[in-house]
């Protein structure tokens, strides 16, 4: 892998919580990066968002840093979490909200 | 057939105690992710190679074991990796 695309995606993934995803959080262009906003929101996540359709060079080359083939990707303190349905089933366990709240990523209500 | 592909390779790579694919493919048809072929699947997977591992792993597992199957022919796949006792106690 190149290694200037490998230092941007290291530099992406300082954000305590990165949302790989299709379009971004206003337009999700696909079910699954829409259906991972949904669930950040309903957490009331501060995340950040990177839209792969933007970046074609950084999407490919963020499927062979992260051993993962599609998107949605969700990180946290710049581990890979999951995409949509691990995603969901964290969140339906109350792990996903642990997992935010433990990098103070969760905005007061 | 995208399926009968996709149970090929998980079998070969994972020798699951059970395998079930179902294609989701119609439901999408016509958004543009299907535009370019790519098929939507839904695999359960019930193995003793998932004992121990993480989800984020299990996934890892498959989807090399699909390998290019996953540029092209896939556009998107639904996964429940299970270990066979977590099958037996009826978790996730």
């Amino acid at each position: 892998m190149d290694a200037e695309v490998k230092s941007r995606i290291e530099e992406i993934l300082k954000n305590p919580v990165v949302l790989f995803m299709k379009g971004t959080p206003d337009f999700p262009q696909c079910g699954f990066s829409g259906q991972a906003v949904q669930i950040l929101e309903a957490c009331h996540a501060n995340y950040a968002y990177f839209n792969i359709f933007e970046d074609p060079e950084l999407r490919e080359a963020l499927k062979e840093y992260s051993n993962w083939p599609t998107y949605p990707q969700l990180y946290i303190n710049g581990e890979l979490v999951g995409g949509c349905d691990i995603i969901i089933d964290m969140y339906n366990k109350g792990e996903l909200q642990q997992a935010l709240a433990s990098v103070d990523a969760v905005a007061e209500s | 057939m995208t399926a009968e592909h996709i149970k090929q390779k998980l079998n070969q790579a994972l020798q699951p105690d059970t395998l079930e694919i179902i294609d989701n493919s119609a439901a999408h048809a016509g958004h543009a992710g299907t535009q370019s072929g790519g098929g939507h699947y839904h695999v359960t997977i019930v193995a003793e190679i998932f004992n121990g591992k993480s989800q984020v792993q299990r996934h890892q597992l498959i989807y090399k074991a699909l390998g290019d199957l996953m540029k092209n022919e896939i556009h998107a796949l639904g996964i429940h990796a299970l270990t066979p006792s977590e099958k037996t106690k009826g978790t996730q």
